[in-house]
């Protein structure tokens, strides 16, 4: 569930979306749902973030590019990191989802049919490459935090499973 | 300065950055590629989390000091974690073993601390519930994995098991801190959380094939400061650039 409403001014609204995930340069920070208010005060602008993962050292950068982007329109900003309410992988757009899968990222499951791939119950992941369902997990942990590691059996291919957090 | 919360949140948080440590030794020498990927994302996990309540311990000393200040410059006894964390990897199912009988506690704590009247902690454990559930079921796996093996992975994550569980009790003792923060609404009661722990923690050392030990002898101090001998080495490892190059920036 997610229980506060993103408020981004609408001017600001193209420049955050030439911001993209340093771990994942197709998908931009809006498509991640990692801005959650962006807001002009007297010309400057007060962005709040949350982090995808507590640990993940994409934070710093992100955090770096927006105060970057948003200099060279013209704006002073300050960033502040938020932890509630807790990001979940129900904030990634639909056009974000769409982008990983490009990428070679199966976009997250729904959680219980996470939880069953993720155990090697069910095959439900798709393979990024042929579309086969007939995939394995080969590690729950994979390149970045927020990733699994899979492997198609289908064309063999091996591919990264963004996981279900919610 | 409110005394009682800073350290109470050091007791929370110290477990955090222990282990984070213990587990981020292992980069690079994990017994495979999989397993040395998961030790350092959960110990990655572990130092994101630790940073959270750090940043709020430094707020609440409110005299300059930062984060760093608090991960890297105290003394021994001044770290307050338990003494299971600090235990070294001594191969891997000690280090599966020692991660299981944190896990389960450190969620059953974090669904607690979700209701703290303090708005950052419980925001904090919230975060964290998330990452540390899929923690457990890493660890609850690989104990089913090698308990439920070979006889030789059997014995070895039965001696695992065999030698940490006297660090199990520890994670229930309640310090002067944790008291007063309970009764304020802040802190978790960790009294109540045993036996839900030591039924969790049955369930799946049985469906592993584990015995459960019977030994009644159990250790404690870290949560006041007493450590093994093996927190030295550890610090000495994890403050080294401080020490050697004060205040040294990334």
């Amino acid at each position: 569930m997610v229980t506060t409403e993103q408020h981004i001014d609408k001017e600001l609204i193209p420049i955050l979306e030439q911001v993209s995930d340093p771990e994942i340069p197709v998908l931009s920070i809006m498509e991640m749902g990692v801005v959650r208010s962006a807001i002009i005060k007297n010309k400057k602008v007060h962005v709040q973030i949350t982090p995808t993962y507590s640990g993940c050292p994409a934070m710093d950068v992100i955090g770096d590019d927006i105060i970057n982007a948003l200099k060279e329109a013209g704006y002073e900003s300050k960033i502040e990191l938020i932890l509630s309410p807790a990001w979940t992988t129900d904030m990634i757009t639909k056009k974000g989802r769409e982008a990983l899968q490009k990428y070679g990222i199966a976009p997250p499951l729904e959680a219980e049919a996470d939880k069953a791939a993720l155990l090697g119950n069910e095959k439900l992941v798709k393979c990024t490459n042929c579309g086969s369902q007939n995939t394995n997990l080969v590690s729950q942990f994979g390149s970045t935090a927020c990733k699994a590691l899979f492997k198609c059996e289908d064309c063999q291919e091996p591919f990264d499973y963004f996981k279900c957090l919610k | 300065m409110n005394e009682n919360l800073y350290k109470y949140i050091l007791g929370v948080a110290d477990n955090n950055l222990i282990l984070g440590q213990r587990l981020g030794e292992l980069c690079g020498h994990g017994p495979n590629l999989e397993t040395d990927i998961a030790c350092t994302n959960i110990s990655l996990d572990l130092l994101g989390q630790v940073r959270s309540y750090y940043q709020y311990a430094a707020k609440i000393a409110g005299d300059g000091r930062t984060e760093d200040d608090i991960a890297m410059l105290r003394r021994e006894r001044d770290y307050l974690n338990v003494l299971l964390v600090e235990q070294p990897n001594t191969d891997f199912a000690y280090t599966i073993g020692r991660q299981f009988l944190f896990d389960i506690y450190h969620l059953l704590f974090l669904n607690e601390l979700q209701k703290s009247k303090d708005l950052t902690l419980s925001a904090i454990a919230a975060k964290s519930i998330k990452e540390v559930s899929y923690h457990q079921r890493f660890s609850s796996d690989w104990i089913k994995r090698l308990g439920d093996g070979t006889a030789e992975s059997n014995s070895k994550m039965q001696a695992a098991i065999d030698s940490l569980w006297s660090y199990t009790d520890e994670l229930f003792h309640q310090t002067q801190a944790d008291e007063l923060m309970v009764e304020k609404g802040i802190g978790v009661d960790i009294t109540k959380l045993k036996s839900a722990y030591f039924n969790k923690v049955s369930e799946v050392l049985n469906e592993a094939t584990i015995n459960i030990p019977e030994s009644k002898w159990f250790q404690k101090g870290g949560k006041e400061g007493i450590h093994s001998e093996h927190l030295g080495f550890l610090l000495s490892d994890l403050q080294y650039m401080q020490r050697t190059y004060p205040n040294m920036e990334w």
